[in-house]
């Protein structure tokens, strides 16, 4: 699947020709569409609802600003990250309580979507939140399957209601639900047989059983692999049935899972709860956040925006407050950071970290960045040994010059650098009396500052 | 919800069946356009044929639409069957049946129809005259093995069986010996459901094979992936690491009896050269076919 691994790059090559930070403007806009179009079509995401999205993003996207975090490659992703979070709906792992027990959930499905094991699963978590649950053996059709849902009861000592297979699920149905009733148990899971929404006998019989007890919660059940088709079965599902949620099996594999959007998308409903393995206690509460860079396929590129926009990554922010107390901070720390800062400008977050500097005057600092001395200090680091930049005091005379033809500076460049450097670690060096100079308003010159 | 609503209505007029989409897409033109070779794409694109494998598909009907300087539009949906039909082989990839035994692995992710397909092969070969034998390889799901046994039933055929819980390999083993011992024709071993990213899992695939392997050399004659026809672009990753895992040798596409068209399948020839032999077409013990690239690919575009 290179594609996906691709598409931040690429996304990042149709704004390269775009100089400097602006609106973005339409042309750049539609050819950073077509690699998010293919990307979603890759992820499963119908065909259809990829249009309208794309076109809806696309109309958002001309004459935005680019945030100065961010490249233009970036703020579209963005913005199509943001957009996709939104369709993807909030979080919602509850389940409709009846007023008065008991509470009826029925879940429905394709065949081989997940079903019966579901059944299982859900039980043993809203167990776990104090519900006394009823499993209905409501498939009488699949061999086996009444079978399966008693040893998964078994396993999790919940009582199952079963008749056999010669009943009507409609009759299993309200016989469970007087059983649950009369045992005082106040969650009644139904299992139905897998069918395909074409069918029209067995909808029909999900439409009966519905009438017959009422479900506060239908839940459709939905493969995460599943490929375009999903828009059909879930809205032929949701016209039947009027489902209340969605619950998204499998996805501990390796699928995009953009059936998960098509799925939302067409009925509206939200996604409860994820499927992330085959154990009866892996049903977690779905994230549509989470699910949106999946889909994207640049979950790495989302969370280095992230990052840009809210606060670095904190283990790494408690690395370098170390170095910076320490002075231990070297040139191969300035480069790293640097690159970073190129990548997502997290400066604002470093300086952050800094006592005293904060609010006003972070912004003000902020603005002062010079992306083309950044651009020179990056070459002549670069330009530099290792060994030079972990020990900077070794860079006499001859070795400037060197680091100075090779990264087309001037040996007065290479001098300035060290020079700031030096200065700059020997105020992290005092760090703890920095706060006063910076309040007496004593100048931090970091040498990437105008 | 604007974009709800939008969207719902587009997709009234999309859930029309393929045949019709076509037959509208070619007979309301008089002649071969850029937004015609569009709609193609889009048709292929959504039987879930994949965008990459669509636009090349459609680029090699522009080439022939231009050799052959082709004009009228009704002939596109020909010379696009036929290089589908190119890509799947033309005709039937059939069963690798040897003389004496024929051991058949059948392998896939969880719930895909491994067992009914099962099923409805023994039945299958039974009625060509063969003798089947069973093996209740899944030892994992909650009552698989009740369920291969109502099939085996069903089909009138034996199954050799463990108890929930055993190593497969096992079950294998002795599925092999009682195999060899009862003159049985066809071997079919069921095996658990698994994600192909589990490597545990996919390990102990490894293991059953090498088991029959080591008991009777040249074995297995075929690995069967069953595939759903409902699955998106993922079923290529599930053929490519089965395949690593397991050695695939065929294809069973299960569930065509819906509407989604399983065109994933067109991308894993073409990628991994792994052919379709059977298709599923429900859930009774006769609904299943052997698999024709001529009838798929028409089945794509009426
Ligand atoms: N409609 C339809 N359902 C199928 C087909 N093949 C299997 N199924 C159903 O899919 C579900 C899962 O099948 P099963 O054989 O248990 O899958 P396994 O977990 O891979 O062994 C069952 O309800 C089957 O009846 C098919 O071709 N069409
Ligand atoms: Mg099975």
């Amino acid at each position: 699947m290179a594609l996906f691994e691709g598409l931040a790059d690429r996304l990042q090559n149709a704004f390269k020709k775009l100089k400097g930070k602006g609106k973005l403007d339409e042309s750049d806009v539609s050819e950073a569409m077509r690699e998010v179009r293919m990307a979603l079509l890759e992820a499963d995401v119908n065909f259809k609802v990829v249009k309208d999205f794309v076109n809806k993003v696309k109309e958002k996207s001309i004459g935005k600003e680019v945030l100065e975090s961010l490249t233009p490659g970036q703020q579209v992703i963005k913005i199509v990250n943001d957009e996709l979070t939104e369709l993807m709906g909030g979080a919602q792992a509850k389940i409709n309580l009846a007023p008065k027990p008991p509470t009826v959930v029925m879940l429905v499905g394709l065949q081989g979507a997940g079903k019966t094991t579901t059944v299982g699963k859900l039980a043993n978590l809203l167990r776990k939140q104090g519900r006394r649950p009823l499993l209905v053996a409501g498939d009488i059709y699949r061999p086996a399957a009444i079978k399966q849902l008693e040893v998964l009861g078994r396993q999790l000592d919940i009582p199952v209601f079963a008749m056999g297979d010669k009943q009507s699920p409609v009759d299993i149905a309200k016989g469970a639900l007087e059983s649950a009733q009369s045992k005082g148990l106040d969650l009644v899971i139904i299992d139905t047989a897998g069918r395909l929404h074409i069918n029209e006998e067995l909808m029909d019989e999900l439409k009966n059983i519905k009438a017959a007890v009422n479900p506060h919660e239908i839940l459709l059940v939905v493969d995460a692999m599943t490929g375009q088709d999903a828009v059909t079965v879930a809205d032929s599902f949701n016209k039947e049935l009027e489902i209340d949620g969605v619950i998204l099996t499998k996805l501990d594999g390796d699928t995009r899972g953009g059936a998960a959007l098509s799925v939302k998308a067409v009925t509206g409903k939200p996604i409860k709860f994820a499927g992330m393995g085959e154990k009866l206690d892996a049903l977690e509460p779905f994230h549509p956040d989470r699910m949106a860079s999946r889909i994207l396929g640049m979950g790495d590129v989302l969370s280095l925006i992230e990052k840009a926009q809210a606060n670095i990554d904190q283990e790494q922010a408690e690395k370098l407050q170390k170095k910076l107390r320490t002075a231990d901070f070297n040139l191969e720390d300035f480069l790293d950071q640097m690159q970073q800062m190129k990548k997502l400008g997290p400066l604002e977050q470093i300086l952050g970290m800094i006592p005293g500097l904060g609010g006003k005057k972070l912004k003000e600092l902020k603005d002062q960045i010079d992306e083309k001395e950044m651009a020179h200090i990056e070459a002549i680091i670069k330009s530099m040994t290792t060994e030079e930049r972990r020990n900077p005091e070794i860079i006499k005379g001859s070795r400037r010059k060197r680091i100075a033809q090779g990264s087309g500076t001037k040996v007065q460049d290479v001098n300035k650098l060290l020079k700031q450097f030096e200065q700059t670690r020997e105020m992290f060096k005092q760090f703890a009396g920095m706060e006063k100079k910076m309040k007496k308003g004593g100048g931090l010159k970091l040498p990437f500052f105008k | 919800m604007g974009f709800f609503s939008k969207l719902k209505e587009g997709l009234t007029k999309t859930s029309q069946n393929f045949v019709e989409k076509i037959e509208t897409l070619v007979t309301g033109r008089k002649h071969i356009d850029e937004e015609l070779y569009e709609e193609l794409e889009e048709i292929l694109i959504q039987a879930d044929v994949g965008v990459n494998t669509s636009m090349e598909l459609v680029e090699a009907v522009r080439k022939k639409v231009r050799e052959r300087k082709v004009e009228d539009p009704a002939e596109l949906k020909d010379i696009l069957q036929e290089e589908i039909s190119a890509i799947l082989d033309e005709g039937k990839s059939p069963l690798n049946l040897i003389e004496g035994l024929t051991v058949i692995v059948v392998v896939g992710v969880n719930g895909v129809g491994k067992t009914t397909t099962i099923g409805k092969l023994a039945n299958w070969l039974k009625e060509e005259g063969r003798k089947v034998l069973l093996a209740a390889g899944d030892t994992f799901r909650a009552a698989a093995i009740d369920q291969l046994e109502i099939w085996s039933n069903r089909a009138g055929v034996e199954v050799i069986k463990h108890n929930e819980g055993a190593d497969p390999a096992a079950v294998a083993y002795d599925a092999v010996q009682a195999a060899k011992a009862r003159k049985v024709d066809c071997l079919i071993v069921d095996t658990a459901g698994r994600l192909h990213t589990k490597t545990n899992l996919m390990e102990e695939l490894k293991k059953v094979k090498r088991v029959i392997e080591r008991e009777l050399p040249g074995a297995p004659h075929e690995v069967l992936l069953v595939l759903d026809a409902t699955t998106g672009q993922n079923a290529v990753s599930q053929a490519k690491l089965f395949g690593e895992a397991a050695g695939v040798t065929g294809i069973a596409l299960t569930k065509l009896d819906g509407t989604a068209k399983g065109g994933v399948v067109i991308s894993i020839k073409r990628e991994l050269n792994v052919p379709v032999k059977f298709i599923g077409v429900g859930e009774g013990m006769d609904d299943l076919r052997e698999f024709d690239s001529r009838d798929f690919a028409q089945a794509l575009f009426g």
